[in-house]
């Protein structure tokens, strides 16, 4: 009995952890070329990266946008790159939300889900910070509206600061 | 014969685990469907309201779709 109970809890566990797999904070950027085959990136060696994910049904992440793009506005020219991933099934939904927003970083269409597969988004949206050496330092879940911009800019700030 | 209580355990954590949202299948990232105004619980308010209304109508003596007494108006 003890020996099948063991193997039961061994099973449940390694289902549990295999599904909940997703970046941690120190973990390396992979290279969103090879997640995103096709897609036109911004040159990001150097840079502090934000990636963010997307998508035209998710009304939190419409909101998100205009903070996007304040930070955009105030951290460019400071070497900070934006990239929204979008994860809309349909490209007509993509396309018609980025004329609708008409953002001023850049945003892909992650067709395949290959870039969500292997982040995993906890929730939309989802975004994480990368610092100059490649690695993600903040992952945000979800946005606050008043609360999320602060939080970024005091981190976008400590990073640029490094 | 009478189930091993250990057995009815294991039976139960596993039943919970499959409620675990790391074990949810579809994704955050892929409710696009559910998402959709369809989905909603209140697509059509205008036939829902005239359902409930005539529901309320039909079935005022029991107290319509409320907990209320009867249709004689002396709750």
């Amino acid at each position: 009995m003890k020996s099948i109970l063991s193997t039961l809890a061994l099973a449940c566990s390694t289902l549990t952890l295999t599904a909940a797999e997703q970046p941690a904070v120190g973990q390396a950027l992979p290279k969103l070329a090879e997640l995103l085959p096709g897609a036109k990136l911004p040159a990001t060696t150097g840079k502090l990266v934000l990636v963010d994910f997307w998508a035209s049904w998710c009304a939190p992440c419409e909101a998100s946008f205009a903070c996007m793009g304040r930070l955009q506005e105030k951290f460019a020219a400071k070497g900070l790159v934006i990239v929204g991933i979008g994860v809309d099934d349909e490209l007509a939904n993509f396309q018609a939300f980025a004329a609708k927003q008409k953002p001023a970083f850049t945003l892909v269409h992650d067709a395949a889900h290959k870039a969500a597969a292997f982040f995993n988004p906890p929730t939309m949206p989802s975004s994480y910070l990368v610092d100059r050496k490649g690695k993600i330092r903040f992952i945000h879940k979800g946005f606050k509206k008043a609360s999320t911009e602060p939080e970024y800019s005091k981190e976008i700030d400590a990073l640029l600061a490094e | 014969m009478r189930p091993s209580p250990y057995l009815l355990l294991a039976v139960l954590a596993i039943g919970l685990s499959a409620c675990s949202p790391q074990l949810v299948r579809v994704k955050p990232y892929e409710r696009g469907n559910l998402a959709k105004p369809v989905m909603t619980h209140d697509s059509a308010p205008l036939l829902e309201s005239m359902t409930e209304h005539a529901y309320f109508s039909r079935e005022a003596s029991f107290g319509g779709g409320g907990v209320g007494g009867g249709g004689c108006g002396c709750n």
